[in-house]
């Protein structure tokens, strides 16, 4: 099981400010990010936006990352703190 | 020291702190970012800052030992607020110490630059048309990949 967390503008696209999922072992945020489109195929616009940014267990990664259970995973769109 | 906090924070203690007991800083450089009343030709009632808990303290953790790796920093300060702000109110907060200016000046300049790209942060405006969503800029991402 790994938790999903929105922040920002993204959160209020998708309604959805966290969830929980089972993923096949070795999947990568790619992968991740396709099942949640497949699960809800509003998202996609909003998650394939090639500004957004992805975090693991709170680092920053690539889409290549690979998720692993219990990870927290989190997309969200440049951030513009300061 | 770095806090996440909705309260203010009061500049002249924060530089006290920074220098007490310590005869060894003879720089100090501190940084304020305000909420201003245009912004890209918006007029701004006020802003509202949302983070990620958790994850903001670590990679400002991450951006301090960064800078600890260039420069030597003494001692530092980040503050950061969330919640709801109002015109003219103070947003963040960097103070850093050092031997020689040079240094004290390019740390906070880094530490400013980091935290813009990297910590998540993210504004909303509340203006008088309504409320949006502050895009990142190009100009900060430019400012640090100049370190």
């Amino acid at each position: 099981m790994i938790s999903v967390l929105f922040f920002a503008q993204l959160r209020e696209q998708l309604q959805c400010e966290k969830l929980t999922l089972e993923l096949p072992a070795g999947s990568s945020v790619t992968a991740l990010r396709e099942q949640l489109i497949a699960l809800n195929p509003a998202w996609l616009t909003f998650l394939t936006s090639d500004k957004l940014l992805f975090s693991v267990n709170q680092t920053l990664v690539k889409t290549s990352h690979l998720i692993h259970d219990g990870d927290e995973v989190a997309f969200f769109p440049p951030v513009t703190g300061g | 020291m770095i806090s996440i906090q909705e309260h203010d924070f009061d500049v002249g203690a924060e530089y006290n702190a920074l220098i007490a007991n310590d005869t060894a800083a003879g720089a100090v450089v501190t940084f304020v970012g305000r909420v201003r009343d245009l912004n890209l030709g918006r007029d701004v009632l006020g802003l509202h800052l949302e983070h990620y808990p958790g994850m903001t303290e670590k990679s400002l953790q991450e951006i301090v030992a960064e800078a600890q790796s260039r420069w030597s920093i003494l001692r530092y300060t980040i503050i950061h607020r969330i919640g709801d702000l109002h015109l003219g109110d103070n947003i963040v907060f960097v103070g850093v110490t050092s031997a020689h200016r040079e240094e004290a000046f390019k740390a906070a300049d880094f530490l400013m630059d980091y935290l813009k790209t990297r910590a998540p942060f993210w504004k909303k405006e509340l203006t008088k048309a309504g409320s949006v969503w502050i895009e990142s800029q190009e100009k900060d991402e430019r400012a640090a990949k100049r370190w």
